[in-house]
């Protein structure tokens, strides 16, 4: 038997892992990332003259459950025509008997990375709504992503944000309310998966609601999503970079980390009730009113009042102060 | 015989997909000798490179704890108490070497067996060559040596299978560019000089295109009978797709 070297060894960790694209219209480029059941590989697609990002089944899958579950993704995606969620090009099956479909191949940057270098606050609320937006739409299609994530947010160079690997989502209700078209149903017995499924723990701890973590799939709901977009938002209000941090100066505001608060409350009862609620409050934020996780009381109000009207109301100082001098300076 | 023999070109992998776990367990003894086959092919190497670096055995002593350890894991049933849902095979496997060499009383143990005790044909040359090549590993990186070896002896075993099915289907090109392009440098023993598909193409008489369908062809097979022969020595689907993940995916995780 001949000696393996080491390179040999992961030569063939590769060549078993990389997938047989013999026959399709793609040519192999380069490993990018491992993405719930699949592994994800940069590819030219050769009839279009581009790059593609094909998701490939990793596991040799005898029973069909996991290609099943793969597609079920795949269609998914096809439904959630959204610029916010990655676009799909093609599904199928391999040579060598793997699933895969190919999306868009997004350059840039996860979401860390790119809060990291963000400066000002209103850049990374306005990050935080096109992903308010992306899942809020999956909702009302009916579909939780129930993995949202940093590592699942991709911001790209012109500033599009796209929510990846929908792997793990649940389909709350076959019909899209406004199109009508069925959603899953040639994948309907995979549909709604178990909590674990062959190792894959569904959800990520700090993002995973409660009800995710216990397993309580029959109470898991939007606001399951709304419990990881919060944790979502804390990440963005804290994830700088120390050269930001000196620049900026500033803490996160309290309404925001109320935003927080509300969105991660322990049980669903006590969280927004659905993204487009969460979203609204950033907004109220954005336009310096009122918002539901932080209801106002006179301090406040007056607080709002000044941050709005800050020059007014020095202008009017001023003008207060130079009259009572000039009172001071008549009598004398 | 040398190890290439061992479950490798022996063609002794079961049709079935049953696991080495359930097969030691079964009352037909030529169906749990199959089993130790397998299990022989897949872990001899690892247990035996072990036993030399973490317990510091010689060559004599490492070789006697290595045909015990298999002997007793059929004679003394120590696959009956293994759980796969609170360990992996190869922890499992490792942790029971370690059991035997402390217990061991080498002296003792090798004047009970005498001659009667069944012996596996291993090539321990070969095991002892390729140590040599190997960087040492300090004592608290055993966990990952063992796992390194262990991932060596299953795609070595693999290598040989394919070798033999490609022969036997008449596909011995296929395999030979596979071996020149993937392996070459176990051949060469040296820095990376992989030919280019237009080297393989022209030493071959063949096209290129000829040379991507081969290749495509061998790495295909590879990866099956990769996967066929770790279900097989692993104790559960569920670890089964585990050790598949860390096996195929640890070459850029």
């Amino acid at each position: 038997m001949s000696w393996l070297s080491d390179g040999a060894v992961q030569r063939l960790r590769r060549a078993a892992e990389a997938p047989d694209l013999s026959g399709t219209r793609y040519r192999l480029l380069e490993r990018l990332g491992r993405g719930g059941m699949g592994v994800v590989f940069l590819a030219d697609d050769l009839t279009l003259d581009r790059r593609v990002a094909l998701k490939v089944l990793d596991l040799p899958d005898d029973s069909g459950e996991l290609s099943a579950r793969l597609l079920r993704e795949a269609h998914i995606l096809a439904r959630l025509e959204h610029p916010g969620i990655v676009p799909i090009h093609d599904a199928g099956t391999l040579a060598d008997g793997r699933v895969f479909y190919a999306m868009k191949y997004v350059e840039g940057n996860r979401l860390e990375a790119h809060a990291a270098a963000l400066a000002s606050l209103p850049d990374r609320l306005r990050v935080f709504q096109k992903i308010c937006d992306a899942v809020a739409f999956a909702h009302s299609r009916g579909v939780l992503h129930r993995d949202l994530k940093p590592d699942n947010i991709m911001v790209g160079h012109f500033g599009e944000v796209l929510v990846l690997d929908w792997g793990v989502a649940k389909i709350l209700r076959d019909r899209s309310p406004e199109s009508g078209s069925v959603i899953g149903t040639p994948f309907a017995p995979a549909e709604n998966a178990p909590i674990t499924a062959h190792g894959t723990v569904l959800g990520t701890p700090g993002y995973m609601s409660p009800e995710q973590a216990r397993g309580d799939s029959a109470h898991i709901d939007q606001r399951s999503d709304v419990y990881a977009m919060g944790a979502l938002l804390r990440l963005l209000l804290t994830s700088r970079s120390p050269e930001v941090v000196a620049s900026d100066g500033t803490g996160t505001p309290p309404a925001l980390s109320a935003v927080c608060f509300k969105a991660m409350a322990p049980e669903p009862a006590g969280r927004y009730a659905s993204v487009v609620e969460m979203a609204a409050d950033v907004t109220r934020f954005l336009q310096g009113v009122a918002l539901v996780a932080y209801p106002d009381n006179l301090f406040r109000k007056a607080g709002r009042f000044l941050d709005r009207h800050k020059t007014a109301v020095l202008l009017v100082l001023a003008y207060l102060v130079t009259r009572v001098l000039l009172i001071i300076l008549a009598r004398r | 015989m040398d190890d290439t023999q061992i479950g490798g070109t022996s063609g002794k992998f079961p049709v079935t997909r049953w696991s080495v776990i359930l097969a030691v367990r079964s009352q037909d003894s030529a169906e749990r000798a199959r089993a130790l086959d397998l299990l022989v092919a897949g872990y001899w190497k690892p247990v035996y490179k072990y036993i030399r670096l973490r317990w510091g055995k010689s060559g004599e002593d490492a070789k006697d704890l290595t045909q015990e350890f298999f002997t007793r894991l059929i004679e003394k049933k120590i696959l009956e108490s293994y759980d796969p849902a609170r360990a992996r095979l190869r922890t499992y496997l490792r942790t029971c070497v370690d059991g035997l060499v402390m217990n061991q009383d080498r002296a003792e143990h090798r004047l009970k067996r005498g001659g009667d005790a069944p012996h596996h044909s291993l090539d321990f040359a070969a095991a002892d060559g390729e140590l040599t090549r190997l960087e040492p590993a300090a004592p608290a990186e055993m966990d990952q040596f063992f796992e390194k070896e262990w991932a060596r002896s299953v795609f070595s075993v693999a290598v040989e299978k394919l070798r033999a099915e490609c022969a036997a289907r008449g596909k011995s090109t296929h395999f030979r560019i596979f071996e020149l392009y993937d392996l070459l440098d176990t051949l060469a023993d040296g820095p990376d000089r992989r030919p280019s598909y237009e080297d393989l193409a022209r030493q071959f008489g063949i096209a290129v295109t000829d040379v991507t369908n081969f290749l495509a062809y061998a790495r295909r097979e590879f990866r099956r009978i990769t996967l066929d022969f770790l279900r097989q020595i692993t104790g559960s689907e569920e670890e089964f797709r585990r050790e598949a993940q860390a096996l195929l995916g640890a070459a850029r995780e």
